[in-house]
């Protein structure tokens, strides 16, 4: 092989390796579940929303599409997750799977609806579909329990591992795995030649179109998995809290998720993860000291985060690092 | 097969009372290089839109290699060797040359839908790649974000893109268009240096380059193909010196 193909070949393939700092991140998060048990709750709050961000992402960043209404499938995962453990089907890996299908089903369906108009016909479509199905829900209480909710208790993981009030340190363990590989598939699936068409197709859809790329269906292919990544983020909420109720569909978890991308930064994956932490930390931290106050918090970190870029902020942040930890730095040059 | 490989028939778009493209009849055979000229508003884009499958017709059929593709939709006419370049760069802006020839390289292999496999795994992708960027003398700046290249470079990727779909016919439209004196020379070689079995329709205003690359020329005045043939016959034809060329015509 030349060199010139071998430089294309790693210029291809440049994000393929784990870097040092990605797996230091993932430590990182079962280091804390062990060394602050009693905050497992919060840090399994935190890794839930961060794979219900991730699935935004994976419309939002990787092709582009925006969505006011991803907590229609963050419902479905989670009535879907409930209602088979109320009946009895209480395994909860079972209903993960169920979640995901199903999740993913009403994406598929719903995506046409995606397809035409601007992006303010997508918000607006996108919201439409989370009302609907919230009063779906709302209206077949026989099934959902309706404004009571329902409640329900799951069998332990794998049949190990007991999850639930009793098992919260169990509960961030599970959604961690969970997370850890789906955020792997979409790791992979980035990289992709279909993840690289996505790209395309948000950069300029007329030339991915131009180059023989279906459009169309590449965006109904990655609607329908990031609404089954919703489906498994609702599943898992479902199941971890024992309880499913009908905010799960409000539209402020469609803006809370969309806010937790936008402060993290969407694209490359990780920013969903990160945005949830800071969001749901700073809720915590702030709605302790002054509980009306928080949303004017969150609301100025935006203001600024949009206003200075991210850019600024995250270069701000690597130079404190690199002079905190030199070592650390040098290592990440030579990855 | 003998037959053309592009063929409109009789193609009619019509926006209200205005008929932009008015019973446009033509063909490319094999290996042609044919020229598609006319004054500005002469309907040049839609007749590629049409062609390319953007825009649906009026009436009128277009025919790919004997077969009608009218229904088709753009890019499954790109799937059957129909590709083309655009007069203001169509690119990825923050995709490298790489991964945008890459790009188009999988999806023609079919393997665009693949999920799984990195994209740098292909070995005889990654072979292409590095075939159509020495070619278009984009080795340098290879990995670099497509939006930081010179803009000659951008113009030479918008043509080696499209090459990456491996045409049987190419439609470039004005691939001179805003190419700074000092790197039109790269382009026209590029263009002289294009697979000599590919049929090629030139959309261009620039006469030299059109009379120094053409073998054959149609002109398009207000929706009609007002004359058709070789370029001498063409720089001689009186009707088109008064419509078009206007008083300094070509000679």
């Amino acid at each position: 092989m030349s060199a010139n193909a071998a430089r294309i070949e790693a210029h291809l393939r440049r994000r393929e390796r784990w870097r040092w700092s990605e797996i230091a991140f993932w430590l990182a998060i079962v280091v804390l579940i062990f060394a602050v048990p009693s905050r497992a709750a919060l840090i399994n709050e935190i890794l839930i929303s961060g794979l219900f961000a991730l699935s935004l992402d994976l419309i939002l960043g990787l092709a582009g599409v925006v969505s006011l209404g991803q907590a229609a499938f963050y419902g479905v995962g989670a009535y879907a997750a409930a209602i088979l453990a109320n009946a009895g089907y209480n395994d909860p890996t079972f209903g993960l799977l169920v979640g995901a299908l199903l999740g993913g089903a009403i994406g598929l369906v719903t995506a046409p609806l995606l397809l035409r108009g601007s992006d303010l016909t997508r918000l607006m479509v996108t919201m439409g579909v989370a009302l609907i199905l919230g009063e779906v829900a709302n209206r077949n209480g026989w099934l959902t329990g309706g404004a009571d909710g329902l409640e329900f208790t799951m069998r332990p993981v794998l049949g190990l591992f007991p999850i639930g009030f009793s098992g919260q340190r169990n509960a961030a363990l599970y959604s961690l795995v969970v997370l850890f590989i789906l955020f792997a598939l979409a790791r992979r699936l980035a990289q992709s030649p279909f993840g690289l068409s996505l790209s395309a197709v948000r950069e300029n859809r007329l030339r991915a179109g131009a180059l023989g790329i279906a459009t169309h269906r590449r965006l109904i292919g990655v609607y329908a998995l990031a609404a089954a990544y919703a489906g498994v983020a609702g599943a898992l909420l479902a199941q971890t809290t024992q309880i499913a109720s009908l905010d799960l569909f409000d539209f402020h978890r469609s803006a809370d998720v969309m806010l937790m991308v936008i402060i993290g930064g969407a694209g490359y994956l990780y920013g969903g993860l990160i945005g949830a932490a800071v969001f749901i930390v700073l809720k915590d931290v702030i709605s302790g000291a002054t509980p009306e106050y928080w949303e004017f918090w969150i609301g100025a970190l935006l203001v600024v985060l949009v206003l200075t870029g991210r850019q600024r902020v995250a270069s701000l942040a690597r130079r404190v690092v690199r002079t905190v930890l030199p070592n650390a730095a040098r290592q990440a040059g030579a990855a | 097969m003998s037959g053309p490989l592009l063929e409109a028939r009789g193609l009619v778009r019509r926006y209200g009372g205005l008929a932009a493209t008015d019973d446009v009849s033509f063909a490319l055979q094999p290996g042609a290089r044919q020229a598609l000229i006319g004054p500005n508003g002469a309907g040049k884009t839609t007749l590629i839109n049409l062609l390319t499958g953007v825009v649906k017709p009026s009436e009128g059929s277009v025919f790919l290699e004997g077969s009608d593709v009218t229904a088709l939709s753009s890019n499954e006419r790109v799937r059957r060797g129909l590709a083309r370049t655009f007069q203001i760069n169509q690119l990825f802006p923050h995709l490298s040359p790489i991964e945008s020839i890459g790009l188009a390289i999988s999806e023609r292999h079919r393997s665009g839908a693949d999920f799984w496999r990195v994209a740098g795994g292909h070995a005889d992708i990654v072979e292409e790649i590095e075939e159509l960027l020495e070619r278009f003398g984009l080795i340098d700046a290879m990995d670099q974000p497509t939006r930081t290249l010179p803009y000659g470079k951008q113009r030479l990727l918008e043509i080696a893109l499209a090459l990456a779909c491996r045409p049987r016919v190419l439609l470039l439209d004005e691939p001179a268009a805003g190419v700074p004196e000092g790197e039109r020379q790269d382009i026209l070689a590029a263009l002289a240096a294009l697979p000599k079995d590919v049929a090629i329709l030139l959309i261009e205003h620039d006469m030299d380059l059109v009379f120094s690359f053409a073998k054959r020329i149609t002109v398009l005045v207000a929706g009609r193909i007002l004359v058709e043939g070789a370029p001498e016959e063409i720089a001689a034809d009186e009707r088109v010196r008064a419509v078009y060329l206007g008083e300094d015509g070509h000679d």
